[in-house]
């Protein structure tokens, strides 16, 4: 497996508004590998968003390491390629979206890349295909919906033709439909264009459709590993203040109840289909 | 304090080009000490609607009653309607304006011309109702909280008014697992306890299933379904048609009933779904 971000020993300290220092990530070591979809989970104040505002430059480490694509954060001569390398999606679409047309707000990136005219109108074609957006190419950001524009932060970002893009609890604020858009629309886009993704969330029916997922807790990694290995930890889990899928909870109180079922069930599709065994 | 709202209307930019009907002839009613859902998709006017129970929006036409008076009356004595129908906005840096959590619950209270006493005992009972420990947080600065607590203390500067209803507009948006479940703790609570009458408004249909004995579905200005959550939760083609989506429970539920389970009850939360499930599983081993 070839490692697109190697982080190690990192160590982020900041002065809170009332002056006390905050270790806001401790010696962290973690990779993100190419093709991956990878989920950071955590509680509000873990660490996530500082550890992941290394991963485009946004943070600089102070001590310890980030190497992007062989290139190290620290540096500044490689911050604008590291950028174009890695995107980011942040929880707030309006915080994002920078024009009244759909279309250029996504041109502005590869516009700043300095790409030909006709390169500019391919990628922009490009992404609003892949996200399903070619009706709304026209139309103003603040006419969709709150899901649709979130999908029109991503394909910004994915017109950059990043290697990996980080989205930071891109559906917060979402209601059950664009959740759902905005996840199925991630998932797509790491299985079929094959980007590599980092998706933190709180959501765990998010977390249980990545490949692997860390859990943060006070600036320190504490589980490491795929979510059918960690959700049947269920203790550990909820001790991080984490939750755990909705399918887990019923199996682990169907079991305690006299059942036999699987401990690693994920899905309703899967608790469904051992019921009915 | 019961709300009678009867065909009420309401557009933004009323009688501009750009005039938006975001309410279409709304009739509804709220009794005292009820735990009512207020459940819709983004901008299905749930928030407007709400708006309209203490009087921030008035009525452009039909009438919003709280307590026998109408909120388009002039003679309402609007700020007394407004400490009785207390609001908790979707996001706390709104609410949320003083140096310290004592002072900002304090301020609803000290407005209410309370002497230094009462106020405090206000506050500290707010707190005490919120989980908030008085000598812990009322001193501590609002920007050291966390998410869950800036939302505990926005309610709790709400609360030190003593209302007798209580909205919570969309409270547990972009909180951690265990920041949810703690406010939620909280406003079931205050119902069972202070048995004050709660409206709460959110895009959760696990939320709402949890708490709400009464849930009022709204989708582009109108009022899809209202009824007991059970009833409501039959409904689950037309809940997703609209974009929410039903608890993970009731779903599982409703594939094992497609294959052959007999499982005739609505689960409202996890313990029901397991014992309904358990029964049907263990029903169908023993007959095999």
């Amino acid at each position: 497996m070839q490692t697109i971000i190697e982080v190690t020993d990192l160590t982020y300290m900041y002065r809170s508004g009332s002056g006390n220092n905050v270790l806001a990530l401790n010696k962290v070591n973690m990779q993100v590998y190419r093709g991956e979809i990878l989920a950071i989970t955590g509680q509000n104040g873990s660490g996530k968003s500082t550890l992941a505002r290394h991963f485009n430059a946004l943070l600089t480490p102070r001590s310890g390491e980030v190497i992007v694509n062989g290139l190290s954060v620290a540096d500044e001569k490689n911050t604008a390629a590291i950028r174009r390398a890695v995107g980011m999606v942040f929880q707030n679409p309006d915080n994002q979206l920078v024009s009244s047309v759909v279309e250029e707000d996504i041109a502005f990136g590869p516009e700043n890349l300095g790409l030909s005219q006709a390169e500019i109108v391919n990628r922009v074609d490009w992404a609003l295909e892949s996200l399903n957006l070619e009706a709304y190419r026209h139309r103003s950001p603040n006419s969709l919906s709150e899901g649709q524009k979130q999908l029109v932060a991503i394909a910004g970002v994915l017109a950059m033709k990043p290697t990996c893009i980080i989205l930071d609890e891109p559906t917060a604020h979402l209601d059950p439909r664009g959740k759902r858009e905005v996840l199925d629309n991630v998932l797509r886009l790491n299985r079929e264009e094959g980007i590599t993704t980092v998706l933190l969330t709180h959501f765990m029916n998010e977390v249980v459709h990545c490949d692997r997922m860390i859990v943060m807790d006070q600036g320190e990694i504490k589980m490491t590993g795929s979510p059918r290995d960690l959700f049947r930890l269920t203790e550990q889990i909820k001790a991080l203040g984490l939750d755990l899928p909705a399918a887990s909870k019923l199996a682990h109180g169907l079991n305690l109840k006299g059942l036999n079922l699987p401990e690693n069930i994920l899905t309703t599709e899967e608790l469904v289909n051992s019921l009915c065994q | 304090m019961p709300i009678v709202v009867k065909d009420l209307c309401f557009s933004y930019k009323q009688d501009t080009p750009f005039e938006k009907k975001v309410l279409h002839n709304i009739s509804l009613s709220i009794k005292d000490g009820e735990f009512v859902g207020m459940i819709g998709p983004t901008q299905s006017g749930k928030t407007t609607l709400a708006q309209h129970f203490n009087a921030l929006l008035a009525p452009q036409s039909g009438s919003v009653t709280v307590n026998s008076d109408l909120t388009s009356d002039p003679q309402v004595d609007l700020v007394g309607l407004r400490l009785k129908v207390g609001y908790v906005f979707q996001n706390p840096d709104y609410q949320l304006f003083a140096q310290t959590v004592g002072e900002d619950i304090a301020f609803g209270p000290q407005n209410q011309k309370l002497g230094k006493e009462a106020v405090k005992e206000r506050v500290t009972a707010a707190m005490d109702q919120v989980g908030l420990d008085f000598d812990t947080f009322s001193k501590r600065d609002i920007y050291a909280l966390s998410g869950g607590q800036k939302r505990r203390a926005a309610i709790a500067g709400v609360l030190a008014c003593k209302p007798e209803i209580l909205i919570l507009d969309d409270v547990t948006a972009g909180l951690d697992p265990r920041g949810r479940e703690e406010i939620l703790t909280v406003i079931r609570e205050l119902h069972q306890k202070q048995k004050i009458t709660i409206i709460y408004i959110s895009n959760s249909m696990d939320e709402a299933a949890e708490l709400c004995e009464r849930i009022v579905v709204i989708n582009q200005g109108r009022i899809l379904l209202d009824g007991p959550s059970r009833d409501i939760f039959k409904e689950s083609e037309k809940l997703r048609s609209i974009g929410l989506e039903i608890p993970e429970a009731i779903s599982v539920i409703e594939k094992l009933q497609e294959r052959g389970f007999h499982i005739s009850s609505i689960p409202l939360n996890l313990e029901e779904a397991i014992k309904y499930i358990a029964g049907a599983y263990l029903d169908r081993e023993a007959k095999r």
